[in-house]
């Protein structure tokens, strides 16, 4: 039988140390890697488990944000009282995702890193660019509903499952990162590398990188909202989703940050929306034109072309509400 | 009327409620894990079987290595065509394993690995190395496919095609028509506990502790699929995590485990994956159905047809009845219902919760609900006007035809007439609206044997081999008996699932519940008499009668028997995202005397449940190319979570009697999940106009693209 070596370190140094080793991967909750295990699509060597490194905490930072513990709980960081006064979005998203149990287990840099819901990714015998490069793609010719429409590329359309990821991108978070090398800092939107002809290379971090914890910058005063949209009412991924936060000026947006999620390989900041909006008199002419521009470079394929309309009502909804405009009434038939 | 939706009090230490109604028997043993369900036996030197399936949905095997996979330690063998005993032949492909090197579909068991700790097996399966001859698959059903052809018959035993009257004359000068194809998506039963047996063999008999609706039919087929005698194998299978039909039939895991267990002369288990129970369990077949209804202005039906195809697999024959429910539903002078059969590289469809009308019934009352439109009449009034006196079919009275009552009685509760005519609400982005359709499940009854034992201590014991698959059965038959023998259900003890005890008819057909209660009603009858005629003592050993019902049912009088029921639904649908939600159900039925209302409301709400499973998400994605179920677990493929379910609300029509057994009561399994998909889409063509005729509704086929 193949050994699995299974380490609990203390101190950050002796983790980075095991996780240099060949086949070394850290586990946070185990809710993804060890689903992965099971089906043959991760087969780690050993396990550094990042459960008793200090890295639970949740700490002020000078001027108002949060520092958040990479093996924070996604349910306590939900429940967190800071958390759900000065980033609402955040917690919103949080309680979106999942289950009960499975925010239970959940870690923030589990949640973060966790893979693709690609069901070719997750099945050894199916082709998959992600898991095996080179070994072509399954998904463009067969299901791929609910995968990417923005960032993909022809060797890969897998989708950022996350909800938590979104809501941070929205907050401009950043990741504190350790490597024996030392710390860095990265933001959370530049976090996932977009596909091109590497999709197995899914982020910027090192070989052996460990999530120290995530920085949230002080609140601003602003409207904000999480909205998913799922094929269920509970317990679903999202078939898209939306992170908003606004900031009105009398009767301009000063300042409006929209993140999507579900659509893209990461959790996509719709900087051209932004740029459209920003500065301007809200409107749903302006939304309209805004989530257009965004949506300009968007690759549907067959099964997933509803993802389009679906965004374009579903941030142009959200924006109105923020901004207390009447949105749009539309009908489907 | 008896409302089954009360607030539940309970009586803990008598385990009823305030009515006195018992509750679940074994209720804290299943919630305290007490409860020993088939995997959990345990043997001291049991070993553990894991199957390797096939990654091909067509061709031939043309090596198999298992050099890597036998030498892991604690491996004991690998059976697969390269080493295997031989067979009989039968007709259940699925349970030929190891007899050839044909591929029948992707996924299908291959070979399997003994080993002596389940660890060692997983690893070694994953070791065992095929090498095939890839062949071009065929899994996609379609009406034009050239191998589609008529089956003999169709589950079980209905005909394939019937005909009443002249059905092209009748659409030709019909004043109104509705022509419209409805699909329904591959649908999987997944119950909690997957498919498990232990197989125990001792001097040639063999023991399964199995996960199975039934031992009769079980322990035939393992003896055929073996070549020994039925007799020579004993079924245990007292706790069952649920079946929705397939567990209805043997699997092959059974057949792995009976194989292995013999081989390696130790008891060996095997538990069916998640994954694997979407190959090997069976599920329901997509269905494609056409139908074509022809009335005149005021909604009077002048013909009914309803042509169907569907999928079976190129080992085993199963064709589903799905348009059998249509011969007995509404009257019409000219009706014609056909099924047409193709034979896929896929796995074998099989039962899963009423088998026939549920899918039926959706394409049937859709077209209801378009022909209510197109007449502008009240859909709840078309039904009503086309109910028939006699079974439109056979000519011959209802037993107990209840239909009209049924959706009268829920068009006051749901004030239907009143929310129907309001049209559509808005509520920002939410457009609601309101839907009804019909259910029907037949009434239906097999022989069975019971014992009943009396004892000088005042107990009583009756034993049936009946079966609980989660349903409440063994709390219904235990009040049943008590009630019988005029005792309080403490002194009474009910044996049952277990293939030693007087063979009974399965949990399956909505049936169980009539054929048991017709068996233990006549022993403990019988027993009373035996008791009456005797002197008044009772030996140590207690004075036994054992029945069966045989004579009974074959006397059973020529009568149309069927349960009933009118659902109702509201639905919320998003306008801006194509989302639907159901906030409320709400379902009138009449199935013959309801035994226990806390078990019968269990059985109703769950079938309503699936039922809504089915029109907003349950769906087999095949991928044509590697030619099998992409989302093949729980996470991907969707089934109605609490949240999608806010409230459901179940009520039974009193004085109900069937002349199903002294009891009167008819199955109500069944009955609960026929016809909810059609309410939830003619709801949701009530909120927005649209008509999905292609299930699920999924939130991009409402999106305009
Ligand atoms: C059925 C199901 C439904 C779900 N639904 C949703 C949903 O609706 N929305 C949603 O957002 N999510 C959903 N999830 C996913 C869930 O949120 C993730 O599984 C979870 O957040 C992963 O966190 P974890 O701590 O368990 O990660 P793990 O499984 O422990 O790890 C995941 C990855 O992160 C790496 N890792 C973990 N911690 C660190 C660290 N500190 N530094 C570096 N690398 C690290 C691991 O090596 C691994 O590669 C669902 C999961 C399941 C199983």
């Amino acid at each position: 039988m193949t050994p699995l070596g299974y380490a609990r370190p203390r101190d950050v140094a002796d983790a980075l140390d095991r996780a240099a080793a060949p086949g070394a991967m850290f586990i946070g909750g185990g809710t993804n890697l060890v689903d992965l295990m099971k089906l043959g699509v991760e087969t780690p060597a050993a396990l550094v488990d990042v459960g008793r490194l200090g890295l639970d905490r949740i700490e002020e930072l000078a001027g108002g944000g949060l520092r958040i513990g990479a093996a924070v709980r996604n349910s306590r960081l939900a429940a967190d009282a800071r958390v759900r006064q000065r980033y609402p979005v955040l917690a919103e998203a949080l309680v979106n995702g999942a289950s009960g149990q499975l925010r239970n287990m959940a870690t923030v840099g589990g949640n973060l890193l966790q893979r693709t819901r690609c069901a070719y990714f997750q099945d050894t015998s199916a082709d998959c660019n992600k898991r095996v490069p080179g070994s072509g793609c399954s998904a463009r010719a067969g299901d791929h509903r609910n995968l990417a429409i923005l960032g993909g590329s022809p060797a890969c359309i897998a989708t950022h499952p996350s909800d938590m990821a979104v809501a941070m991108v929205a907050l401009d978070a950043v990741v504190n990162v350790r490597t024996p090398a030392g710390t860095s800092r990265t933001d959370v939107r530049e976090l996932h590398r977009l596909p091109g002809s590497t999709p197995h290379i899914e982020t910027v971090l090192a070989a052996g990188s460990l999530i120290e914890s995530v920085d949230l910058p002080a609140p601003v005063e602003a409207r904000s909202t999480y909205r998913k949209v799922r094929d269920r009412a509970s317990f679903a991924f999202a078939v898209a989703s939306v992170a908003a936060i606004v900031q009105l000026d009398d009767r301009r947006v000063r300042d409006v940050r929209i993140a999507l999620g579900a659509v893209a390989p990461r959790p996509w900041r719709a900087s051209a929306a932004e740029d459209v909006i920003r500065g301007e008199s809200p409107s749903t002419a302006l939304f309209e034109s805004a989530i257009a521009a965004e949506l300009a470079d968007a690759e549907p394929l067959r099964g997933n072309a509803y993802k389009v309309p679906l965004l374009r009502n579903l941030v142009v909804r959200v924006l109105c509400e923020l901004c207390g405009v009447d949105p749009p009434v539309r009908s489907l038939a | 009327m008896t409302s089954l939706d009360s607030a539940l009090e309970v009586d803990a230490e008598r385990l009823t409620d305030a009515d006195g109604t018992l509750l679940r028997v074994d209720g804290p043993d299943k919630v305290t894990g007490r409860a020993v369900y088939a995997a959990e036996h345990h043997f001291a030197d049991q070993a553990y079987a894991v199957p390797v399936t096939s990654t091909i949905a067509k061709g031939m095997i043309m090596a198999i290595d298992v050099a890597d996979a036998e030498v892991v330690a604690g491996v004991l063998t690998i059976i697969s065509a390269d080493h295997a005993p031989v067979l009989p032949e039968g007709d259940d492909g699925e349970l030929r394993l190891f007899q050839s090197h044909e591929v029948a579909y992707r996924g299908q068991i291959v070979a399997a690995v003994v080993a002596t700790s389940l660890e060692a097996a997983v690893e070694a399966a994953g070791l065992v190395r095929i090498r095939y001859d890839e062949a071009p698959a065929d899994v996609l059903l379609r009406t034009d496919h050239p191998r589609l052809y008529a089956p003999e018959h169709v589950n079980p035993d209905f005909a394939t095609d019937t005909t009443v009257g002249d059905v092209e004359a009748q659409l030709a000068q019909a004043d109104v028509v509705v022509d419209a194809t409805y699909t329904t998506p591959g649908e999987h039963n997944n119950p909690m506990e997957p498919h498990a047996t232990i197989a125990v063999w001792d001097a040639g008999r063999l023991t399964l502790y199995d996960s199975v609706q039934g031992s009769q039919r079980a322990r035939r087929a393992v003896a055929a699929a073996l070549g020994i005698d039925p007799d020579d194998v004993r079924v245990v299978y007292q706790f069952v995590g649920g079946g929705f039909g397939s567990k209805g039939s043997s699997r092959p895991q059974a057949i792995v485990a009976a194989l292995a267990a013999r081989e390696v002369d130790r008891p060996v288990v095997c538990v069916v994956s998640r994954a694997q129970m979407f190959t090997m369990t069976g599920y329901r077949t997509p269905t494609i159905q056409r139908v074509q209804l022809g009335a005149t202005a005021d909604g009077r039906l002048t013909a009914t047809a309803h042509d169907v195809w569907e999928q079976t697999s190129t080992i085993a024959e199963f064709a589903e009845q799905t348009a059998v429910a249509t011969r007995h539903m509404y009257a019409a002078p000219g009706r014609r219902t056909t099924h047409r059969l193709v034979a896929l590289d896929v796995p074998t469809p099989a039962w899963m919760r009423a088998p026939g009308e549920c899918p039926g019934m959706f394409a049937l009352e859709s077209a209801m609900d378009e022909l209510a439109t197109a007449c502008a009449i009240d859909p709840v009034e078309l039904r009503i006007i086309n109910e028939p006196d006699l079974d439109p079919e056979t000519g011959t009275p209802f037993g107990d035809r209840r239909l009209v009552q049924c959706l009268r009685d829920g068009a006051r509760r749901f004030s239907w007439a009143e929310r129907r005519g309001r049209g559509p609400q808005r509520d920002g982005a939410w457009l609601s609206g309101v839907g009804v359709a019909s259910s029907v499940y037949p009434a239906r009854a097999q022989t069975s044997a019971a014992r009943a034992t009396a004892y000088p201590d005042g107990r009583w014991l009756v034993e049936i081999d009946a079966a609980d698959i989660g349903t409440g059965s063994r709390t219904a038959l235990l009040g049943y008996a008590a009630e019988c023998l005029a005792v309080s259900a403490d002194r009474v003890e009910l044996r049952i699932a277990d293939s030693a005890l007087p063979a009974a008819m399965i949990a399956g057909g909505s049936m169980g519940a009539a054929s048991w209660t017709w068996a233990i009603g006549k022993a403990c009858a019988e027993l009373q008499q035996r008791l009456d005629r005797s002197d008044g003592s009772i030996p140590a050993l207690g004075i036994a009668v054992e029945v069966s019902t045989k004579d009974e049912v074959a006397a059973l009088p020529d009568v149309s028997r069927f349960s009933f029921g009118a659902q109702f639904v509201e639905v919320r649908v998003n306008t801006d995202t194509g989302e639907t939600r159901v906030p409320h159900m709400l379902g009138v039925f009449s199935a013959g005397r309801i035994l226990n209302p806390v078990m019968a409301r269990s059985q109703l709400i769950g079938g309503m449940t699936m039922g809504l499973s089915m029109a907003l998400m349950e769906e087999a994605i095949l991928d044509v190319e590697l030619g099998y179920v992409v989302n093949h677990d729980l996470a991907q493929y969707h089934i109605a979570t609490h949240a999608d379910v806010p409230s459901i609300e179940v009520h039974v029509l009193d004085g109900g009697r069937s002349d199903l057994g002294r009891a009167g009561a008819q199955g109500v399994g069944e009955v609960g999940i026929v016809g909810a998909a059609a309410a939830v889409a003619n709801a949701v063509h009530h909120a927005t106009g649209i008509r999905v005729r292609d299930l699920p509704i999924r939130l991009d086929r409402l999106l305009p693209c």
